[in-house]
């Protein structure tokens, strides 16, 4: 453990993101004009007109692990809890592009999430479970096309008509060179298979979106709240430029972008962060690109509440974090939200655990009255002036970027993370000094306490060599030649700049190739990405 | 009015790690590398010549970087839940290329009851997020001085 600094923590003058915070603001603060009314431009105060009476958030828990089998167990448990999206959870080498039998991908088989290697698994996961009436998320990046049209083609073995489904891929690639790690490809070609998912997707699941552009993953890493929104609508900006740049029609692309964060402990940081966002991104929108359908100059949002926020010790104390860091994103209004265990800072989630962090959710939409009225905090002096002030800061730290000469650039050379891992070494640093208070860790701790309570997950030790053993039945079953056949179509669709790699994803998936297969095709047209080691 | 990234850089009075090479390796195919780079800084800052691999490196590829290197150290982060494989792996990798003499540590997701068991492997030392970089300086300087 740390040690226990000797002075009581002090209130601090600065938010986390260095923003000095008044202890008064009166109505002088108040700048009417740009906050606007609710469902209308810049959207300040929410995308809709009635906030959540139309339709709550969904809510939504990052689940899966082991097998297909035990994955789809976990879904239909907590649907039955009263969940009403799935998030799926997959395992390294799905991400990676690697199938089980890989000799790299091996020990990290079913370990973070659940193996889909092919359409044989997917089709046992989402087994007894109606895509058509269901919305699926997939954490997924590097291999999100080819799980995409995994998905495509589990929908069309179900019968479900296309149009109906609806779901996200997160698909965001910028930020897994920053910050996630599962790229595959360079970043040019990750940026075209990432425009023909969305055009594609634009055309055939007109409900589905096909990107949720991500901040989350650099926030946990170590950047502040006013960098995560600036990072993210960087990247937002660079895909639009890719999509025009394809020929794309921003007033119809637009309108299923989406964007996803981590919300923190900061409350009021983390409620004036999204407002701000929802007004820059609609600014930007309008300005930059001309977009006049409010519904293409829309910031939807979803959310994970807790990651870094939650520590081991006194893991009972994360609940309470939860629950503070949920009510943040009601009112900065999310329109979806994940509530991590309590246990989830050292394991994955036990049931009791994840039917908590369930509960939550429920408890702040049902029993706390907060989401009855469409941004209850608008029109605050504090709000609007500490909404007014991120938005500059992040305009700030977006012209920085372009002045690097542009976020593809500044992460091909690797700036942005190496900004990031200064970041990540100050805030450890306040941590480890006490400066950041983090109860029951560098304050109020209790020495007596060992570690951590409660029930353990165990991840079935069987799981992935049975993981192994039905891929390998699946590679003697499928029809060879229309495997061969269907890859050589995705090689030469590869190689061709302008044509959609979507169908042919889709056709490879139906032939039961696996994601190891599609990938090596991709990968011996475009290359690997060769990561910049900078320090 | 955000931070300037330079504030990080704070004034090390002490260079506990000084004259020692260090490798960082990130084994496996865990992507999240910021607490291995947090670490490298930490040590760079405490006296240390830290050489970082880079994500999803082989147990051998690891191995012939420390060798060809001539590190005093390995330190192998890993937060995907492999890490008893993949520490093995590396360890045995050591071995058999006659570096046995290099030590290895481990930072990440570790749970508690897989400590000893990674011990036992020959393991060093494990450091886990909640504990302050000083003390994990501390304790590599005490080990490799």
């Amino acid at each position: 453990m740390t040690a226990i600094p000797e002075t009581e923590p002090k209130l601090t003058h600065q938010s986390p993101s260095g923003i000095d915070v008044p202890v008064r603001v009166g109505p002088e603060a108040l700048r009417t004009e740009h906050i606007g009314e609710p469902g209308h431009y810049p959207f300040t105060r929410g995308i809709f007109e009635d906030g959540f009476r139309g339709r709550l958030w969904t809510i939504r828990q990052y689940s899966g692990f082991g097998t297909a089998e035990e994955s789809n167990e976990r879904y239909r448990f907590l649907l039955d809890r009263g969940q009403t999206g799935l998030s799926v959870a997959l395992d390294l080498p799905t991400q990676c592009g690697l199938d089980p039998t890989n000799e790299m991908a091996r020990p990290e088989v079913g370990k973070v999430g659940v193996s889909l290697s092919t359409l044989a698994e997917a089709e046992i996961l989402f087994k007894g479970i109606d895509l058509g009436a269901i919305s699926t998320s997939f954490t997924i990046n590097g291999t999100a096309a080819i799980i995409y049209a995994m998905y495509l083609a589990v929908a069309d073995k179900q019968g479900v008509p296309r149009e109906r489904l609806t779901g996200t891929i997160q698909n965001d690639i910028l930020k897994e060179y920053v910050a996630r790690g599962t790229w595959i490809f360079p970043v040019r070609p990750s940026m075209r298979l990432i425009a023909d998912t969305i055009l594609y997707s634009n055309g055939q699941t007109p409900r589905f979106n096909p990107i949720s552009i991500a901040g989350a993953h650099v926030r946990d890493a170590g950047a502040t709240a006013v960098e995560e929104i600036a990072y993210t609508l960087a990247n937002g900006l660079a895909y639009v430029d890719e999509l025009l740049r394809r020929g794309g029609d921003v007033e119809k692309f637009a309108k299923r972008l989406s964007f996803f964060f981590y919300v923190h402990m900061d409350f009021f940081e983390e409620v004036c962060k999204f407002r701000a966002a929802r007004r820059l991104w609609a600014r930007l929108m309008r300005e930059r690109y001309g977009v006049t359908d409010p519904k293409a100059q829309h910031f939807r949002f979803g959310v994970v509440c807790g990651g870094s926020s939650l520590v081991a010790p006194q893991p009972y104390n994360n609940v309470v974090r939860v629950a503070v860091e949920t009510m943040a994103a009601v009112l900065g209004g999310a329109q979806s939200i994940f509530t991590c265990a309590l246990d989830e800072a050292y394991q994955i989630p036990t049931e009791f655990s994840a039917e908590l962090a369930v509960r939550t959710q429920q408890i702040i939409a049902y029993e706390s009255g907060i989401a009855r009225s469409v941004d209850p905090l608008g029109g605050s002096y504090f709000v609007e002036q500490h909404t007014d002030q991120i938005e500059a800061a992040v305009d700030q730290v977006m012209r920085e970027i372009d002045a690097y000469g542009g976020v593809v650039k500044a992460i091909e050379e690797g700036w942005i993370q190496m900004r990031l891992a200064e970041r990540a070494l100050q805030r450890k640093r306040q941590i480890d000094t006490g400066e950041k208070v983090v109860v029951g860790l560098n304050h109020f701790s209790n020495p007596e306490e060992v570690c951590t309570p409660g029930d353990v997950f165990r991840l079935d030790p069987t799981a992935s060599a049975r993981v192994i053993e039905r891929h390998q039945l699946v590679l003697q079953a499928r029809d060879a030649a229309a495997v061969h056949q269907s890859l050589q179509r995705l090689s030469a669709a590869a190689a061709k700049d302008d044509e959609n790699i979507m169908p042919y994803l889709v056709d490879c998936c139906h032939a039961y190739a696996t994601v190891g297969e599609m990938v090596a095709c991709l990968r011996e047209q475009w290359g690997d990405f060769q990561e910049p080691v900078r320090l | 009015m955000v931070i300037t990234a330079n504030e990080t850089k704070a004034p090390s009075t002490d260079y506990p790690l000084r004259g020692l090479r260090i490798l960082v390796a990130k084994p496996g195919l865990d992507g999240h590398d910021i607490g291995a780079k947090v670490i490298a800084l930490a040590m760079r800052d405490a006296g240390a010549e830290v050489i970082y691999t880079g994500l999803r490196k082989s147990a051998q590829h690891i191995a012939r970087v420390a060798i060809d290197e001539g590190v005093d150290a390995v330190g192998l982060s890993i937060l995907s839940g492999s890490h008893c494989e993949l520490v093995a792996q590396v360890i045995d990798c050591l071995a058999r290329a006659q570096a046995p003499d290099v030590k290895v540590f481990v930072g990440g997701t570790i749970p508690v009851p897989d400590h000893e068991p990674l011990r036992q492997l020959g393991v060093r030392g494990i450091y886990t997020s909640d504990m302050s970089l000083d003390r994990v300086i501390r304790d590599l300087a005490q080990q490799l001085h």
